[in-house]
């Protein structure tokens, strides 16, 4: 589980590195669009995750709540890799 | 020079006739628009019959040049504020931009001016020239008048008390110019964004305002149900349209706001609006097709959609304008749709251009930076749906033979290589080497539809 939650927030890291985007603590509570992240870095993150982890939590369609918080969206990849 | 006879009323006009309630109004984070003074201040008339290109930050400072302006000027052009300056000079040349009623740093113009239409020319209705993402990543500018942007709404009965309309679109472009004339002419009221403002922020204060009609991209409503803000709106009606609605967008929002009128809507800058669709399904029932009798008729050719409508733009503009409708009158999309069962389904662009969250990407263009990178030999620039901006850029990559040892030829390289290059939207998101693309008998890549 911690491995799933490391990549996640390492990738978020990497991402906004790569677009100039200067991040907070990424505390669970933290609201993902408030992070600093846009929604074109957002996409690039669930890109890069589903090929780095092999999964992509959303494509359950109708099912995912879209996440509203940097816990909400680390929770959908641990929820996805059980 | 006189004003023009023209046959339909001017933006000021049916701004006054819609009346001036309570509940109307057209505002920002920080400015409330006055119409009354607005549609009672006297006439610009240094700028009766002139080319004026309006350049604003704010988009609530164009809608006050808009009224002022309509009916007044030759042709008003609609500058979107997030196109590259670098398109100004050409812009200004071939619209032959007389007057700026700019507040941002332009830089030196030479262009202004240059290009006056004879004084006296005859013209009826003020032109609107909307930009389009063109080809090859230049703009093209699209001419409409009032009435081919708002015809159908001339005349209306405005009700007592119009709905409060909240749009995520610039209203500088063709959806968000829709719902601003609907507001000034339906006796709406409008809340508008401000440029930086958060998508939590903007949601929080349509909601003080009451705001009822919700519209925007499925990019814009995944956005906002990333927001603790989407718990605090409850529309009446929500609206997509820009790009594919899919139905995993179309279910969240169902679920969200279980009492409002969710429709998916397909309009493009050129065609108008072709249709709407109310029945919580992606796609469109294949009975629409050749339906006459509504506003717009619709045909499928070589799997392509087509529109015939009375708001269909008047052309495009480069020096001079040139017709878009076919033979028979219908405008060309360039939308591939696929019959599934009773179904039309959206298959991507004929031209392969991907659409990340609203913003155009031409694979070409992404392609040829790829392949300028030395230790590159081709690459493939496609889709990848996303579940955040609806689709975005990814590539395939054939290395260089002989092995170029130089540690260049990563994927991180070569996305560095691109940002350096492209705009954030257009850099792949995610790159793999691969030993070889397929190429056609044609000699032309083969690409893979979406």
């Amino acid at each position: 589980m911690m491995q799933v939650r490391s990549k996640v927030e390492a990738t978020i890291r990497e991402v906004a590195a790569e677009h100039n985007k200067s991040l907070p603590q990424l505390t669970d509570d933290l609201p993902l669009l408030e992070s600093g992240l846009d929604s074109l870095c957002l996409a690039v993150v669930v890109a890069r995750l589903e090929d780095g982890l092999g999964v992509d939590p959303f494509s359950a369609a109708d099912g995912v709540a879209l996440p509203v918080t940097i816990g909400d969206f680390v929770k959908l990849y641990e929820d996805a890799g059980e | 020079m006189k004003m023009p006879e023209s046959d339909t009323p001017s933006l000021r006009a049916l701004v006054l006739a819609a009346g001036d309630g309570n509940t109307r109004f057209v505002a920002d984070e920080a400015t409330r628009l006055d119409l009354s003074a607005l549609t009672s201040a006297p006439s610009p008339t240094p700028l009766l019959g002139r080319t004026v290109l309006l350049a604003m930050k704010r988009q609530i400072d164009t809608a006050a040049a808009l009224i002022a302006l309509d009916g007044v000027a030759r042709r008003i052009v609609l500058w979107p504020y997030d196109l590259p300056r670098e398109h100004m000079d050409v812009v200004l040349a071939a619209a032959g931009v007389e007057f700026l009623v700019a507040e941002w740093p332009l830089g030196t113009l030479d262009q202004v001016g240059a290009a006056a239409p004879e004084d006296g020319a005859p013209w009826r209705a003020t032109e609107w020239v909307l930009f389009t993402s063109g080809t090859a990543g230049q703009p093209k500018m699209v001419v409409h008048t009032l009435f081919s942007l708002a015809g159908h709404l001339f005349g209306g009965a405005a009700s007592a008390k119009g709905p409060i309309w909240c749009t995520f679109y610039d209203i500088r472009r063709y959806g968000g110019m829709q719902i601003l004339l609907r507001a000034l002419i339906g006796a709406g009221s409008l809340v508008l964004s401000c440029p930086d403002e958060s998508p939590g922020a903007f949601l929080a204060r349509a909601a003080a305002a009451g705001a009822t009609h919700f519209l925007g991209t499925p990019s814009h409503w995944r956005r906002a149900l990333m927001t603790e803000a989407a718990d605090r709106i409850a529309p009446a009606y929500v609206r997509l349209s820009g790009e594919v609605a899919d139905q995993g967008i179309l279910g969240k929002l169902r679920e969200q706001y279980r009492h409002a009128r969710i429709v998916h809507a397909f309009a493009s800058t050129e065609a108008g609006l072709a249709f709407e669709v109310e029945d919580g399904s992606a796609g469109f029932p294949a009975s629409l097709e050749g339906q006459t009798g509504g506003t717009a008729e619709i045909r499928i050719e070589a799997g392509a959609l087509r529109v015939r409508s009375p708001r269909n733009a008047i052309g495009y503009l480069d020096r001079a304008i040139s017709a878009i409708p076919d033979e028979a009158g219908f405008v060309d999309t360039g939308d591939i749709v696929e019959l599934r069962g009773s179904r039309y389904y959206f298959a991507g662009r004929r031209d392969g251009t991907v659409n990340v969250g609203g913003q155009k990407v031409h694979p070409e263009e992404v392609e040829a930076v790829i392949n300028q990178h030395p230790a590159v030999e081709m690459s493939r620039v496609s889709a990848r749906a996303s579940p955040i901006t609806g689709a975005i850029v990814v590539a395939d990559v054939v290395c260089r033979p002989g092995g170029t040892a130089s540690a260049d030829a990563t994927p991180a390289a070569i996305r560095d290589f691109c940002r350096a290059r492209l705009a954030p939207h257009k850099v792949p998101a995610a790159i793999r080497i691969v030993p070889n693309l397929e190429i056609a008998a044609s000699g032309k890549l083969v690409r893979m539809r979406a």
